[in-house]
C-alpha cells in the first residue's frame, strides 16, 4: 500500500509535467493545425535555461524557472515568425520538415553551449513530507503544485481574459475570427509563446529528477504527441487527462510489471489509438 | 519536348559518368571512395523515402527505423547466424518489405499530421526494439564483422572499387524504378492521391491500395539501403535505426528535390560532401544545417533538381511562346499556375 501510494504521488507528478508539456503541442496544433516536431526540442532548452539561470546566473529556482520561460516564449515568437509564418500556405509536410530543422538547430546549439555530456542539476529544494503514511520528496509535491496551478491560471487566461478568448475563437475558425476583428498572426505568436512557455515550465519542474542532455527531448516529445493525440488534437482537457493517465500508467508499469514496459507503454498506448480510432478519442467536431 | 528531354538526359548522364569514373579519379583516395559508398547506401533508402513522401505526399518518418532492420537483418544473419551475404540480402528485403506492408496497414488508416506522428513512433519502436533486445541485437556494443558479398567469379568485392560497382547497380536498379514509376499509371495515381485524396478517389483511383503499396515499396528500398549500408560498414550500431537518421534522410531528399528522379542521389551525395566539409565540427554542422533546411522548405521546396527541371520548363515554355509569335500566331496567354507545374512530369 505504502508502494502504491508513493508510486501514485510520482505518477501525478509525472503526469503534471506531461499536461504541461501536452497542452502546449495542442493549443498550437489547435491554432496552426500543425504538429511542432521542434516541441521536444523546446523542452530541452527550456530545461537547459533553467539549469543556466540557477547554477550559473544563481538566481531561486523558482525565479529561474519563471526567466527560463519568459525566454523560451520569446524563443517561442521567434520561431513562429521565422520558421511557420512564411509556410503558412504550405503543404503539412513543409512545416514538418522545417520544425525538424529547427530541431536539429537546436539540439546543435545546446551542445555547442554546454556540451554533449549528461548533465546533473541539484534541486535546490531537499527533504521529504509525509503524506498519508509515505515519504514524498518536496520536489515531487512542488511539481503536482506548480502543475496545478498553471494549469488553472492557464484556463482562467483562455476562458476569462480577451486574448484567451481570442485564441479559443481562431481554434475553432480562423477566417471567422479575422472578420470580427481577431489578428490571426497576433494569436499565433501568442499561441507559440505560450505553448514555449508552459514547456519551459514542464522542463524545469523535472529537471532536478533527470539528467540534462541535449537530445533529452526526443522521447517525451513522443510521449506528449501520445498524449495529445489520446486525448485529441487540439484538446485542452484532453491534454490534461490525457497527460496524468500516461504519467501514471508509465509510473504503475514501471512499479508492477517491468521498467521497459513503462518505457514503451506510451507508444503502446499511441499505436492502439491511432489504429483503433485514429482521430482521438475526444476529438472535437470541428476537426479538418 | 524533345529538347528538354535531352536537357535531362545529359544532366542525368553527366551524373551518371561521374559516379561510373568516381573510382578512378578518386584511385588514390579511398577515403572519399568510402564516403560514395557509404552515401550511395543511404541513396537508396532516400529512393524509398521518395516513392511515399514525394509521389504519394505522405511524411513517413520511420524510415530511419526501416534502414534500421536492413542493416540489423544483414548484420546479425552474416555474424551470428553465418548467413551468406546475397541469403542475407535477400532476407533483409522480405523482412522490412513485410514489416512495411503490415505497419502501412496500420499507419495509412491517418491522415496527414496523424500519418507523420504515427510512423514517428513506429520508427522509434523499432530503435527501443534495437537498442534494448540485447540477447538479439548486442545493443549499444554492436555487432563487428559483417559479410562482404561472396566473390563472383573474378570480382572480389573486398575491393572497395569493385563493391562500389555493385552498389551502383542497385543504386541504377532504384533510379531507374524510380523512372519508370515517374512516367507510369502507377506514378500519375500516386501523384493525384499527393495532390488531393478526395478528388483522387472521386475519379476512380483506389487510394487506400496505391498507398499501401507506395509505403511498402518504399519500405523495402529503405531496407535494401540499410543491407547494404551494414555491409559497407563491416559495423552495426543502434544508431543506424535511429530518428536522427529519419531526419538526415528527409534532408537528403529535399536538397535534391522530391519526386524527381535524380535528386536522391544528388541531394545525398552533396549533403554528404558538405559533411565532410564540416567534418571538424561534426556535432555541430546543424547550427548552419538547420537553417538551412528551414530555408530550403522556405524558398525552395523543390529542391535542387525540381528547380532544374522547373527552369527547363519555364525555357522550353518561352521558346515554345517565341516560336509561335515568329510564325504569326497568336500568343497564347498562359497563367503561370503553381498547380499545373507541379504535376508536370520531371
Amino acid at each position: 500500500m505504502t508502494l502504491f501510494v508513493q508510486q501514485f504521488f510520482n505518477g501525478l507528478s509525472l503526469g503534471g509535467v506531461y499536461c504541461l508539456a501536452a497542452i502546449g503541442l495542442t493549443l498550437v496544433f489547435g491554432v496552426l493545425r500543425i504538429p511542432n516536431l521542434a516541441h521536444g526540442a523546446l523542452y530541452m532548452v527550456g530545461a537547459y535555461l533553467t539549469y543556466f539561470f540557477l547554477t550559473s546566473a544563481g538566481v531561486p529556482y523558482i525565479l529561474a524557472i519563471a526567466l527560463a520561460a519568459l525566454v523560451l516564449a520569446g524563443i517561442g515568437i521567434g520561431m513562429e515568425r521565422v520558421v511557420f509564418h512564411p509556410l503558412r500556405n504550405a503543404p503539412h509536410t513543409h512545416h514538418m520538415i522545417a520544425a525538424a530543422g529547427a530541431m536539429f538547430f537546436l539540439h546543435s546549439l545546446v551542445q555547442a553551449i554546454w556540451g554533449a555530456d549528461f548533465r546533473r542539476m541539484e534541486s535546490p529544494i531537499t527533504g521529504r513530507v509525509e503524506i498519508l503514511g509515505t515519504q514524498v520528496s518536496w520536489q515531487r509535491v512542488t511539481i503536482v503544485v506548480t502543475a496545478v496551478v498553471v494549469l488553472i491560471a492557464l484556463t482562467w487566461f483562455i476562458k476569462k481574459t480577451v486574448h484567451g478568448q481570442s485564441i479559443e475563437a481562431v481554434e475553432q475558425d480562423r477566417v471567422g475570427a479575422s472578420l470580427v476583428g481577431i489578428n490571426p498572426n497576433r494569436v499565433s505568436m501568442l499561441t507559440f509563446a505560450l505553448a514555449a512557455a508552459l514547456v519551459a515550465v514542464a522542463a524545469g519542474l523535472v529537471a532536478p529528477i533527470n539528467l540534462l542532455y541535449p537530445t533529452m527531448g526526443d522521447v517525451i516529445m513522443v510521449k506528449v504527441f501520445a498524449i495529445i493525440i489520446l486525448g485529441g488534437l487540439g484538446s485542452i482537457p484532453g491534454a490534461i487527462v490525457g497527460g496524468f493517465t500516461l504519467g501514471l500508467a508509465e509510473v504503475m508499469a514501471t512499479t508492477y510489471v517491468s521498467a521497459v514496459a513503462g518505457e514503451v507503454i506510451a507508444f503502446v498506448v499511441l499505436i492502439l489509438v491511432l489504429a483503433i480510432r485514429p482521430t482521438g478519442l475526444l476529438t472535437k467536431a470541428v476537426q479538418r | 519536348m524533345k529538347l528538354t528531354f535531352s536537357i535531362r538526359g545529359v544532366g542525368a548522364l553527366l551524373v551518371a559518368a561521374a559516379l561510373l569514373f568516381a573510382p578512378l579519379i578518386l584511385a588514390e583516395q579511398n577515403y572519399l571512395l568510402r564516403v560514395l559508398i557509404t552515401g550511395i547506401t543511404y541513396a537508396i533508402a532516400v529512393y524509398g523515402l521518395n516513392i511515399i513522401l514525394g509521389f504519394t505526399g505522405q511524411l513517413s518518418l520511420a524510415h530511419g527505423g526501416f534502414f534500421g532492420i536492413g542493416v540489423y537483418t544483414m548484420g546479425l544473419l552474416t555474424t551470428d547466424y553465418d548467413w551468406s551475404f546475397w541469403s542475407a540480402l535477400l532476407a533483409a528485403i522480405v523482412l522490412t518489405t513485410v514489416v512495411g506492408f503490415l505497419a502501412g496497414l496500420l499507419a495509412l488508416r491517418t491522415r496527414e499530421a496523424y500519418f507523420a506522428i504515427f510512423t514517428m513512433a513506429l520508427g522509434l519502436i523499432i530503435y527501443m526494439v534495437i537498442s534494448r533486445w540485447e540477447d538479439v541485437t548486442h545493443a549499444y556494443s554492436g555487432v563487428l564483422g559483417v559479410k562482404l558479398p561472396e566473390d563472383i567469379g573474378p570480382l572480389d568485392f573486398s575491393e572497395p572499387a569493385t563493391y562500389y560497382y555493385l552498389l551502383l547497380v542497385f543504386l541504377a536498379a532504384a533510379a531507374y524504378v524510380t523512372y519508370t514509376l515517374r512516367v507510369s499509371n502507377v506514378g500519375r495515381r500516386l501523384l493525384a492521391i499527393r495532390t488531393s485524396e478526395d478528388l483522387a478517389s472521386s475519379i476512380g483511383i483506389n487510394v487506400g491500395l496505391n498507398k499501401q503499396l507506395a509505403f511498402t515499396a518504399s519500405a523495402g528500398f529503405a531496407g535494401l539501403g540499410g543491407a547494404l549500408f551494414a555491409s559497407a560498414e563491416g559495423f552495426i550500431g543502434p544508431n543506424s535505426s535511429s530518428i536522427d537518421l529519419t531526419f538526415e534522410l528527409l534532408m537528403f531528399l529535399l536538397v535534391g528535390g522530391v519526386a524527381t528522379v535524380m535528386g536522391p542521389i544528388v541531394g545525398t551525395l552533396l549533403v554528404l560532401m558538405l559533411f565532410e566539409a564540416f567534418q571538424d565540427f561534426q556535432a555541430y554542422r546543424f547550427i548552419l544545417l538547420g537553417p538551412v533546411i528551414i530555408a530550403l522548405v522556405i524558398y525552395a521546396p523543390q529542391g535542387l533538381i525540381g528547380r532544374l527541371n522547373q527552369l527547363t520548363f519555364y525555357w522550353k515554355r518561352r521558346r515554345a511562346a517565341a516560336q509561335k509569335t515568329a510564325v504569326g500566331a497568336p500568343e497564347q496567354n498562359s497563367p503561370a499556375d503553381p498547380h499545373n507545374e507541379k504535376t508536370e512530369v520531371r
